[in-house]
């Protein structure tokens, strides 16, 4: 097209010839990476990416340092997964390693979230919300702080080396990775005592593995905020597969208009003066420009979109200066782009969040969230379990009667310790005595368990041959909380020599 | 070797071979592979030199570092040794009740005389040590020689019958029939008393008979009731223990041959802790008598305190 000087559409408008490097016509699979430069946008998703961007990552750093009083010899942080004692706690909640289902069921949960999430608001979780997303904007924001915008980055890129070039690179690199060891060093807070071990890493004396973790994740967050970026969403993540999948016509999806923007045309004037159709698009490349994935969204809904909605602050912000309505690219379910593009009356795309799909999932997500807060709220804290000596599995004593051993383990899963009588039921005249213990044989032990922890009790129990049946007789062991409070059975068997 | 052929489309040569039409490129290796491979050759002959490898007559050459995957078990060992030290060395000192009456020392008494049970007493007693015929049930309440700890220790040290030893407990049963001391008909009468004691089947006339020569023969060993001597090693006759057989064709064997079950001595095999260990652990068996006075019994609504 000829370049007519007199014609230039207003000179605010900023204009970017490039082309997008992941553009599916021009990316072979065996090219190697070409780095893309995103430049920096102002807008409402902007601003709301920076917020949701503040949040998560305040979650991150700071949950490890809420405190949370459980009493005397228990862990005083909030969120804490202790590896060595097993437990995790949090908040007011402490899960043994047997309960673990209650994580499978906040995983399904978050499944079940994620697949709700898709189904309404499209790929929401990699636009704003994955580390990935939010650790790349990081240390976007230390690449842009240090080298300068996109056409700065450019310019550094082909410039030679000088000084200046290799402090820009030097302190740009140590900047990630110290973002690395801090978001590493994050990470072991929440398997340690946070203020312990941070003391102990001051003193150099924290353990081997910490160190080791901190280094690994250093690592990856160096690799993947800094070096990998884009390809760990288009090349290594299975999300894009699979949030792709879940879309449907009603889901939100990042979308160029081009029923309003085609044919998009640099010099709108000339085409008005000329009398040709002329679109809404000044082809200005601003949403290619912002893109953090290289792609060209006017090219339609792409695998490699995570939905950022940068380019529609880029293209909002470039409407306003040529006096265009705004919403050229826009959320748009393909149901609106549709009736859009046939002319027809377009309902509010909220009104596309209710629909059979989105109740079921709201449906299925709420029943396991209750059905988990009903099974936290009334879930046993005592438990029994009971091991029938094998070897060997039944003893004559010198008085005819027969004597079993069994290993008793009681679980206290409460903070406090407790009181509890062990007594059996089946045999009649079934008495019991302790390992090591001198006292006669009682038909109830009094067994005092500390606070949070698996008694072990080895245990004999002695009944008279008339009171048994031919070989094996049932026997169940009834554990209760003095004073009333919990109990526990356990089903076991008596055998005779 | 014919001439080199080449491959139309890249031109580079090929070997020669040929299947179904398809021809094997001749391509050099490449340069990074090569010096990849050369420098795995140099880092392998230092190692030979560093550790042990080459073999030779007597044995092999040691290696300048002075490698021995023998040293690092020993080592191992020694290190092990050396965190049991601080209880080892309080089952050396402590009494055998102050150690049954610490748990964690009752604790670590118990498992090493396990593992030292697993070793050196399961071929008689049994892994379980739940005994066999002649060989006695350690998990019961019946004892020989005793089962407070200090008898246990002793029967450990010193063994039964072990004629190397002379602390031995020792006792020797007659062997009333062999030696001509009773006759058959009186042997038969004295086992249908021996019957009668513990309420086993028997015939009443016989053991009438029996218990007179019972009542001769036997009361110096096994008392004037049949309840035994645990100075002489001589069994209860009335409880539901027998070590050879309670059927009466084992009684009458019993008392024509007598019996003379040996146990070793392990005071000189084995050293005074582990000995104390094992006595812990056999007596925690579930037959362990007290050496302090017996606890008055519990009643039946009493809950009995655990250790």
């Amino acid at each position: 097209m000829l370049q007519r000087p007199d014609i230039l559409p207003p000179p605010e408008v900023e204009r970017a010839s490039v082309t997008p490097v992941n553009k599916r016509e021009t990316r072979s699979l065996y090219k190697a990476r070409v780095k893309i430069y995103p430049k920096r946008v102002h807008g409402f998703f902007r601003s709301l990416k920076w917020q949701i961007m503040a949040v998560t990552l305040a979650i991150y750093y700071l949950t490890p340092w809420i405190r949370w009083d459980r009493g005397a010899g228990a862990p005083d942080q909030a969120v804490l997964i202790d590896m060595p004692a097993r437990r995790f706690y949090f908040f007011f909640i402490e899960i043994w390693p047997q309960e673990f289902y209650y994580i499978a069921g906040l995983l399904i949960m978050a499944g079940i979230g994620l697949f709700l999430l898709t189904s309404t608001v499209g790929r929401a979780w990699c636009g704003y919300a994955c580390p990935q997303t939010v650790w790349v904007d990081l240390f976007l924001v230390i690449e842009r702080w240090i080298e300068g915008d996109r056409a700065a980055r450019i310019k550094l890129d082909s410039a030679p080396w000088t000084f200046d070039k290799l402090r820009k690179r030097v302190s740009k690199h140590t900047l990630w990775v110290l973002t690395g060891v801090a978001t590493g060093g994050a990470w072991i807070f929440y398997f340690a005592d946070a203020p312990t071990l941070a003391a102990r890493l001051a003193h150099f004396d924290a353990p081997p593995i910490a160190w080791i973790t901190i280094a690994v994740l250093t690592a990856t967050t160096y690799m993947f905020g800094g070096l990998m970026r884009e390809q760990v969403c288009t090349y290594m993540c299975p999300w894009p597969r699979i949030q792709a999948a879940m879309l449907d016509e009603d889901s939100l999806v990042v979308t160029y208009n081009d029923w309003r923007g085609e044919p998009r045309a640099r010099h709108q004037k000339v085409q008005q003066e000329t009398g040709q159709a002329g679109g809404d698009c000044v082809d200005c490349n601003q949403c290619v420009v912002v893109c953090p994935m290289g792609i060209d969204i006017r090219d339609g809904q792409q695998l490699e979109c995570i939905t950022c909605a940068l380019c529609i602050d880029a293209c909002n912000g470039v409407m306003d200066k040529v006096g265009k309505p705004r919403g050229l690219i826009s959320y748009a379910t393909l149901k609106d782009y549709n009736a859009s593009t046939r002319k027809a009356p377009v309902h509010t795309s909220l009104r596309s969040f209710i629909r059979p799909r989105t109740i079921i999932y709201v449906t299925l997500w709420s029943l396991v969230g209750l059905g988990m807060l009903f099974a936290l709220l009334t879930r046993d804290r005592l438990d029994v379990n009971v091991l029938h000596d094998r070897n060997p599995l039944a003893v004559r004593l010198a008085d005819g009667t027969i004597r079993n051993g069994y290993t008793i383990k009681i679980l206290n899963m409460k903070p406090v310790p407790r009181d509890f009588t062990v007594r059996t039921e089946g045999i009649d005249g079934a008495l019991m005595t302790t390992a090591g213990s001198a006292a006669a044989g009682a038909p109830r032990l009094l067994v005092a368990v500390p606070r949070d922890v698996v008694h072990v009790l080895k245990v004999y129990v002695s009944a008279s041959p008339r009171a048994l049946a031919e070989t094996e007789t049932p026997l169940r062991f009834v554990v209760e909380e003095r004073g009333g409070g919990e109990s526990a059975i356990y089903d076991a068997m008596f055998a005779r020599p | 070797m014919s001439e080199p052929q080449h491959d139309e489309i890249s031109g580079v040569e090929t070997t020669g071979h040929e299947w179904d039409g398809i021809k094997e490129l001749n391509n050099p290796l490449p340069r990074w592979w090569i010096w990849t491979f050369y420098a795995t050759i140099v880092w392998a002959l230092g190692y030979t030199v560093l550790y042990p490898a080459w073999p030779l007559l007597n044995g092999a050459t040691k290696g300048i570092l002075g490698y021995s995957s023998r040293a690092n078990l020993a080592q191992s060992v020694d290190l092990a040794h050396r965190a049991q030290d601080q209880y080892t060395q309080q089952i050396r000192t402590q009494s055998l009740d102050r150690i049954h009456d610490d748990p964690a020392l009752f604790e670590f008494a118990v498992a090493g005389g396990r593992s030292a049970y697993v070793v050196n007493c399961v071929q008689c007693h049994g892994s379980g040590a739940a005994g066999a015929k002649g060989y006695p049930n350690l998990n019961d309440d019946d004892w020989l020689w005793g089962g407070t700890l200090e008898d246990i220790r002793q029967t450990l040290r010193h063994g039964v019958r072990y004629e190397a030893d002379p602390q031995t407990r020792n006792s020797q049963m007659p062997a009333f029939g062999r030696d001509g001391i009773l006759d058959k008909t009186q042997i038969s009468d004295t086992a249908e008393y021996v019957l009668s004691l513990s309420g086993l089947k028997h015939d009443a006339g016989a053991a009438g008979r029996g218990a007179k020569v019972f009542a001769e023969q036997c009361t110096v060993c096994h008392g004037a009731t049949g309840g035994g001597d645990r100075a002489q090693g001589a069994p209860s006759l009335r409880d539901a223990i027998w070590l050879y057989g309670g059927d009466r064709a084992t009684i009458v064997e019993t008392i024509t041959s007598a019996r003379r079950g040996v146990m070793p001595a392990w005071g000189g095999k084995l050293d005074d802790a582990t000995i104390k260990q094992l006595t812990v652990y056999i007596h925690s068996l579930g037959g362990g008598e007290s050496s302090k006075p017996a606890p008055a019994a519990t009643g039946a609504e009493t809950p009995a305190a655990t250790p």
